[in-house]
């Protein structure tokens, strides 16, 4: 499968809000941060279901996460706050200290 | 306020309950310091050393509050991973500060006033920079209140006047889970008796979340058009012509920026409310400068504010302390003996990528769980101090730590809700660990016995 580019949308989530208090090093916060919503028509042309591994590459980085599948147009993906997020964001801040933090395009690809 | 049932309690804060027949204490009116709603009415009872209930709290504070325990396997210092003293922890760390060319102090959102303060005065002392969590929030907001200006109000006013409330860019059934059912979507006001039925909320986002499913009206915008959108309604409310071309790609139509534009206009009380979906997408500061202006216009109209939906229990409380102290809300640098403000240059992740800051103290927060990836690899290259409650991926790689109380759980003090109103944090459960302003404190005495200058008293 060809990889797909998506516009990352990174956010606050409850699960990822909640693990905050109950400690990062929980698997409730690890699964939280780490789990990248997909639309129907993204995990398709991915080919992946549920809880498969995709690798998502930026200008920053490339982290490898799970997938879930979700309500969301074709082309925007969700991940919520947390490391993952952070090591795909840029540097660049515009002269705003405001770094590339969501609403940037990210290539994903199947990890078989 | 208390009941004839209640007390007030001098140490807490918080009023109490007459004491249940057990060891537990029941204590009301309890400020929440988790989120930027900062709600006061929540009832906390605790028993011993943890807190066993609470009732109003939100699924998140609920989190913060029952699953908070003071750590007390963990030292109260550590230097070089090993455990320390507290004094001898300040006297390292006062010493990397001193040291330093160009010291970096960040975070502070999630500490209370009386130590941001003191943060400020060490920044000052030191020379060096400092700069808070807004600066990778709402910083681009702060910006944009400089440029054009910010018609704002409190959230008592958005529960008792407004009936048209549109939140842009924000989720807060996930980030703050009772800003809907205290202020915007069903309350009953002074001028809103009938709660629910009497107000209009609108959802402006890029993906239907939890918070959509709650609106009257959902507008899903195309990622990265918010400036255009917000730009034709402008044009619409001054009585211009819009084509439907010129709109085409934010994925609206002309109809529904219409139907908005003479929502907005008609009401008799209209509040935008903002979330990081305007402030960290592309466009930054023009995002949250357009809607001011937009809600510029609309005063023309009808009466309008605008409100940053801020994120930490205290950030908002920073920024006022900065701005009271220096004159500015973030991202402020005294390396010339004087206040000087300039988002890009002085701001944490700009200083780290760039490799300027030699030395880093963060209080309150974690930034090598959530900067850049260059700006982490900085902060791991040069002497990093962290002050925390718990255990984080900064004070894994810290050379200086130190576990801190928590505010609004273990250490008391005055927190700005995200409408600029000042509410006092209590202190419910005792802590073995010293607070943030006694440690920063104590670094300012030690910082100006190492540069030779005079103790004030």
């Amino acid at each position: 499968m060809n990889p797909v580019k998506v516009i990352l949308i990174a956010g606050r989530s409850i699960k990822q809000g909640k693990g905050i208090s109950h400690g990062k090093h929980t698997a409730e916060y690890k699964d939280a941060v780490s789990t990248l919503q997909l639309s129907k028509e993204d995990m398709a042309s991915l080919g992946v279901e549920n809880g498969n591994s995709v690798r998502m590459k930026s200008d920053g980085g490339e982290v490898v996460v799970q997938c879930k599948g979700a309500k969301l147009p074709e082309g925007v993906a969700f991940i919520a706050y947390g490391p993952m997020s952070s090591a795909l964001m840029g540097r660049e801040t515009h002269g705003s200290g405001m770094p590339d933090s969501r609403g940037f395009e990210v290539e994903v690809e199947r990890v078989d | 306020m208390s009941t004839d049932s209640q007390t007030n309690d001098s140490h807490t804060g918080a009023s109490q309950a007459v004491a249940p027949p057990t060891n537990a204490q029941t204590f009301e009116n309890v400020i929440c310091a988790f989120c930027g709603c900062v709600c006061d009415d929540l009832s906390v009872t605790v028993e011993g050393d943890r807190i066993t209930k609470t009732a109003r709290a939100c699924v998140l504070g609920k989190a913060w509050l029952e699953g908070h325990t003071e750590e007390s396997d963990r030292a109260a210092a550590y230097v070089d991973g090993q455990p320390a003293s507290v004094e001898k922890a300040v006297e390292v760390a006062s010493d990397i500060l001193a040291k330093a060319r160009y010291p970096l102090i960040y975070g502070l959102s999630s500490t209370y006033c009386e130590a941001q303060r003191k943060a400020v005065a060490l920044a000052d002392l030191l020379h060096g920079n400092v700069d808070c969590c807004t600066s990778v929030c709402h910083g681009p907001s702060g910006m944009a209140l400089q440029s054009v200006g910010e018609p704002t109000c409190t959230l008592g006013e958005v529960k008792n006047r407004a009936d048209l409330t549109i939140y842009w860019g924000s989720n807060p059934m996930e980030s703050h889970p009772r800003h809907l059912s205290r202020y915007t979507s069903s309350p009953k006001g002074l001028f809103r008796p009938g709660g629910k039925k009497d107000r209009t909320m609108v959802m402006v986002d890029v993906r239907p979340t939890p918070s959509s499913k709650q609106a009257n009206i959902f507008l899903q915008v195309k990622p990265g058009k918010d400036f255009e959108v917000i730009w034709a309604l402008r044009a619409l409310v001054q009585g211009r012509t819009v084509r439907e071309s010129a709109i085409a790609e934010t994925g609206l139509t002309l109809e529904q920026l219409e139907d908005l534009t003479e929502r907005m206009k008609s009401c008799e009380y209209g509040v935008f409310l903002i979330g990081q979906g305007l402030t960290q997408s592309n466009g930054k500061h023009m995002n949250p400068a357009a809607l001011f202006l937009l809600v510029r216009d609309l005063n023309a109209h009808t009466k309008f504010a605008v409100m940053p939906m801020r994120g930490h229990g205290n950030v908002n409380g920073i920024d006022s302390v900065m701005a009271w102290q220096t004159g500015f809300p973030f991202g402020v640098n005294f390396s010339l003996g004087y206040p000087r403000f300039n988002p890009g240059e002085f701001t944490s992740v700009d200083l780290l990528c760039r490799h300027e800051a030699d030395a880093c103290l963060v209080v309150a927060a974690d930034p090598i769980a959530s900067f850049p990836r260059l700006a982490i690899e900085r902060l791991k290259q040069i002497p990093l101090i962290a002050m925390d409650a718990h255990e984080s991926e900064t004070t894994k790689v810290a050379k200086v730590a130190f576990t801190t109380a928590t505010t609004g759980i273990s250490a008391a003090g005055t927190v700005y809700r995200m409408d600029g109103v000042p509410l006092r944090a209590p202190k419910l459960l005792p802590s073995p660990y010293p607070n943030d302003e006694e440690i920063l404190t104590q670094m300012l005495d030690r910082v100006k016995q190492l540069k030779n200058i005079p103790q004030a008293n």
